[in-house]
């Protein structure tokens, strides 16, 4: 048992450096974002924001789609590395589904002039966001593992069948009622420049998606080690 | 297919009988949605909102939190005793014990909604009588939605701590399409407007009822597996 536990710990400072790595890489984005991107030309220096944002929130839908993924395939084979999985994902997935849901209102309050506009991507976002945090508070209030995986993945599926039904809402909600002339959201086709950053960005974040997930898959294996260690003693 | 039905059927009678005998969830559920809606005429300006365009939302909040407190009590009077074990030993298909608590659930809610319809009628001055048939079509559609994905929350809240907080945290995301749909079709149909304006709606109510309804009937052996 002692075993498992050192050869985790050795494993967690591997994966303590993936994580440093990624972060290492975000840096690098902002230096690139902020140095050696051209700023844009109506929006100004709120446009780099778009760098952060936009990979943030491709990094929140990725994380849920891999909870709904592990989620449909522990229901098949039962193996509890896949609740674990699921579970590191979306709890990485709320950190970047709240940074999606910060920077947005910062760079919407002088493009947009409002924090908050019902519009679609938001809306989106919010709800997934509610989501995240349902799955969380539903795994804190059952104890017993396997009911806790069993739970938490009837919660993952129905939770990704759930997402395309809210995009249709709120497009459906908004097609109806005329779209606000100030509040466009639209972007025009990116310059070069901007473009690499963005896919740079893009990369990075999910990388940093990856190394987060696996630092907390690691973290999560040698709690549950530990734990069963208190209990045995 | 006729067994689960028959299960289905047997499941909900002992649900709706013992509903009936008590009357306690159901007088709550009424006295709490003749509440909700006086609170909520007051919870306006009268000089500035007329109480007709409120009226949609106000329906559609009432009808789906009076849907919460019953749908809390589905799996809840399981859980005293341990009847639950009593009910998973019984030669029940999990299919057949899912529908038969959706068909119970939706009996009191749809009794909930059938006794708060007039009273919303009187109290928000809406003509009602005139467009009788799609409401009750509407409503029948977004109710079997968001109940089929409420049975299989309660099962799940009662499972774990904090049961009645868990319900609502987890079930108001799954309310926003069906809330959505119900509220844009009903302020559609008390303004007149042309049926064309609600297909979108409609189409999304009855998706999600066919996916929800489905999915639910699957995945729900494995909320109850112990």
């Amino acid at each position: 048992m002692t075993g498992t536990a050192e050869v985790l710990a050795s494993r967690l400072r591997l994966t303590r450096w993936g994580v440093v790595a990624a972060l290492a890489l975000l840096a690098a984005v902002y230096v690139r974002a902020l140095e050696f991107t051209p700023l844009e030309a109506t929006q100004g220096a709120a446009q780099k924001i778009f760098y952060i944002h936009v990979p943030s929130a491709w990094t929140a839908f990725l994380a849920y789609g891999v909870v709904g993924v592990c989620s449909v395939l522990y229901l098949f084979l039962k193996d509890l590395r896949l609740d674990r999985f699921a579970a590191c994902s979306a709890e990485v997935g709320t950190v970047f589904c709240t940074g999606v849901l910060i920077s947005g209102p910062i760079w919407g309050k002088p493009i947009w002039g409002t924090w908050w506009t019902w519009d679609f991507r938001l809306s989106s976002t919010l709800f997934l966001w509610f989501l995240f945090v349902g799955y969380i508070v539903l795994r804190g209030a059952v104890t017993e593992p396997r009911q806790r995986a069993r739970f938490s993945a009837v919660l993952g599926i129905l939770g990704m069948l759930l997402v395309p039904f809210i995009h249709v809402s709120v497009t459906l909600f908004r097609t109806l009622h005329p779209q606000p002339v100030v509040l466009k959201p639209e972007g025009p086709s990116l310059p070069g420049s901007m473009l690499v950053t963005l896919l740079f960005s893009f990369l990075a974040f999910t990388l940093m998606y990856v190394g987060f997930v696996v630092h907390r898959y690691t973290l999560a294996k040698l709690a549950e080690v530990r734990e069963a260690e208190a209990g045995d003693a | 297919m006729r067994d689960v039905l028959a299960q289905a059927l047997a499941v909900a009678a002992k649900d709706l009988k013992l509903e009936f005998r008590r009357r306690t969830a159901i007088f709550s559920a009424l006295v709490f949605t003749a509440l909700v809606l006086a609170i909520f005429n007051f919870a306006r300006d009268p000089t500035a909102v007329s109480a007709t365009a409120l009226a949609p939302g106000v329906l559609w909040i009432t009808f789906t939190f009076a849907g919460l407190l019953g749908l809390n009590r589905a799996f809840a009077i399981e859980r005293e005793n341990r009847a639950l074990d009593g009910l998973l030993l019984a030669p029940v298909s999990r299919s057949g014990l899912y529908l038969g608590k959706l068909i119970g659930n939706l009996v009191f809610v749809g009794l909930v909604e059938a006794i708060a319809l007039p009273l919303f009628a009187i109290f928000f001055n809406v003509p009602v009588w005139g467009v009788i048939g799609p409401l009750v079509g509407v409503i029948a559609l977004a109710t079997v939605g968001f109940v089929a994905v409420g049975t299989i929350m309660s099962a799940i809240a009662v499972g774990t701590r904090f049961a009645d907080l868990m319900l609502p945290v987890l079930m108001l995301p799954f309310l926003m399409p069906p809330v959505t749909g119900a509220v844009q079709v009903t302020a559609r149909l008390f303004a007149a407007r042309p049926f064309a304006e609600v297909v979108g709606w409609l189409k999304l109510l009855v998706a999600y009822d066919i996916v929800f309804v489905v999915i639910c009937l699957l995945v729900f052996e494995a909320v109850l597996d112990e």
